[in-house]
């Protein structure tokens, strides 16, 4: 079974997590062009290695960041959010 | 003994061509060259040396042809889709398919079963019914069927779920097939390479050169080869493609699993889909049940198939077919699925000028192999998108003008 470490209930089975995508920076919806807009809505990096993405662990509610390598497979590092894209 | 086999086992050199001429060297250059020797690669290079008389063409593949998803997935052919797009584009594949068997002489096991998607919920229903008059309209054979239907079908199966989630109707589509993947690869295979295409295996690429926004070569694993013109066919390979020539995409990459079974007696003619409990199940002519599910819920470049998604599966299907309890699961794997935010192919010329793209086949791409080559080789050869294919270009993300066939292509491959 896959395992995902939250920062607040330790070590659970994958499946109690969500992945909300890789971290990335908005742009200001009020300032940015249409074009930009549009890169930021649909285009993502799809290509493999290590990214900064947004977890959720279900049961508890609890949003973190998860480090995770997925060209192996594996989660690095797990840690609270402390601001910054 | 069938007197081939006798031939062959006499023989001390190998006594017929084999499927493919191997070349021992690249050439310098081609007038294109094709990444990605799944179906879809080879489709567009056979089509492009039979009809556009193009075949100073080669295709490179990293590892075999046919490795990829092609040889992964399961093999539903279908075209009951929910956009008009889709409607048009995936009908025209299954009349291609009719005849590739006689056109390549090479048995397809294609196989005409009939297609169910189970509805277990009033929405599902809704989605049925509105899927089956899209259908209806540009003449498709698609009806909603009630729940004896199914059962006269699949007489094994239990309707009521366990009492988990009755069914209440299916989508009901004749035209829904199954065929030989391998087949198909190796079909397309022999007909480009009879043809003049080169097919170099164990040929991976590296890198593309472009120069003022035009393709100029292609760098591989052994050797350069310049080039004007490159289609990019290589399903979960795609986002590394395109980082070479600097094109941003909404693709990413999940893994999409599959099993199947011990061979058993038939007993299953249709083709099964339950999205609500993300299944779907079909028998081949070994009388292996091909079973998947929905995509893995995060991205993960690699092909490595995991218990959980066998136990989930396997749950699900005995909601189903409680007598299967007993059967075993004899292979399971997954492959790479190349997705979209829409679930709709992304095809055509793209902003590096002579750089064409196949890609976003996800989970449903299979099907769509003979159409697929059919118009990228029109659009390779006149650099101008087929008509088919006009809503499922890149741009179509920039103008936020979408193709929604999530509705039905996301179980349902
Ligand atoms: C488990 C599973 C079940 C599926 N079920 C169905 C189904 O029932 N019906 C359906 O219609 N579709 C289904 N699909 C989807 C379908 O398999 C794919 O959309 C389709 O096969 C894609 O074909 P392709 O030729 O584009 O890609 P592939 O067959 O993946 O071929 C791409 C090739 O490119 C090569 N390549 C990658 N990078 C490079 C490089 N740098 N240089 C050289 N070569 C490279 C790869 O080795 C690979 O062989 C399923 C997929 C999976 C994984």
């Amino acid at each position: 079974m896959k395992r995902m470490t939250c920062p607040v209930n330790g070590p659970r089975a994958i499946s109690e997590f969500v992945c909300g995508g890789e971290i990335r920076p908005m742009p200001d919806p009020a300032t940015c062009s249409d074009d930009e807009w549009a890169d930021y809505v649909f285009n993502r990096n799809g290509s493999p290695g290590v990214k900064r993405e947004w977890w959720c662990h279900l049961p508890s509610n609890t949003w973190f960041v998860a480090e995770r390598d997925t060209a192996r497979d594996v989660v690095l590092r797990t840690y609270l959010y402390a601001g910054g894209a | 003994m069938p007197l081939g086999l006798l031939r062959f086992a006499l023989s001390k050199t190998h006594p017929e061509p084999r499927m493919f001429t191997r070349h021992d060297r690249l050439k310098p250059a081609y007038d294109a060259v094709i990444i990605g020797g799944g179906g879809h690669g080879l489709a567009a290079a056979y089509y492009l040396a039979r009809d556009h008389g193009i075949s100073n063409v080669c295709v490179l593949e990293k590892g075999y042809i046919g490795g990829g998803n092609t040889g992964r997935n399961t093999t539903i052919i279908r075209s009951n889709y929910l956009t008009p797009e889709g409607v048009k584009f995936y009908d025209e594949s299954v009349r291609l398919w009719q005849d590739l068997a006689q056109d390549f002489d090479l048995n397809l096991f294609y196989s005409n079963r009939g297609h169910f998607t189970l509805a277990h919920t009033d929405a599902a229903l809704r989605t049925s019914r509105w899927r089956a008059e899209v259908n209806k309209h540009f003449g498709i054979d698609s009806e909603v069927v009630g729940p004896e239907a199914v059962k006269k079908a699949a007489p094994m199966i239990d309707l009521a779920c366990g009492g988990h989630a009755p069914i209440l109707g299916a989508l009901y589509h004749a035209p829904g097939a199954v065929a030989r993947h391998d087949a198909v690869a190796w079909g397309y295979g022999r007909g480009a390479d009879r043809r003049g295409v080169e097919i170099h295996q164990r040929t991976e690429v590296l890198g593309i050169d472009v120069a003022g926004g035009k393709v100029t070569g292609v760098r591989t694993s052994r050797g350069n080869i310049s080039t004007g013109k490159v289609l990019c066919a290589v399903a979960g390979s795609t986002p590394r493609i395109l980082d070479m020539v600097g094109i941003r995409s909404p693709i990413t990459i999940h893994p999409l699993q599959a099993m199947v079974s011990e061979p058993v007696k038939p007993w299953l003619d249709p083709i099964l889909v339950s999205g609500s409990l993300h299944v779907y199940i079909s028998q081949s002519a070994r009388g292996e049940l091909i079973m998947g599910a929905s995509l893995d819920p995060y991205e993960v470049q690699s092909t490595r198939s995991t218990l959980d998604f066998t136990e989930g599966l396997a749950t699900h299907m005995l909601d189903l077919f409680p007598f299967l309890s007993n059967v075993k699961v004899m292979r399971q794997w997954a492959g790479m699925a190349d997705m979209t935010p829409d679930f709709a192919p992304i095809m055509g010329r793209t902003p590096v000028e002579g750089f064409y793209l196949d890609a976003g086949w996800g989970t449903w791409g299979f099907k769509a192999t003979p159409v697929s080559g059919k118009t990228m080789a029109h659009t390779l050869a006149h650099d101008r998108n087929h008509a088919l294919i006009t809503g499922f270009t890149l741009d179509r993300f920039r103008n936020f003008e979408l193709t929604g066939e999530k509705g039905a292509a996301s179980v349902g491959h």
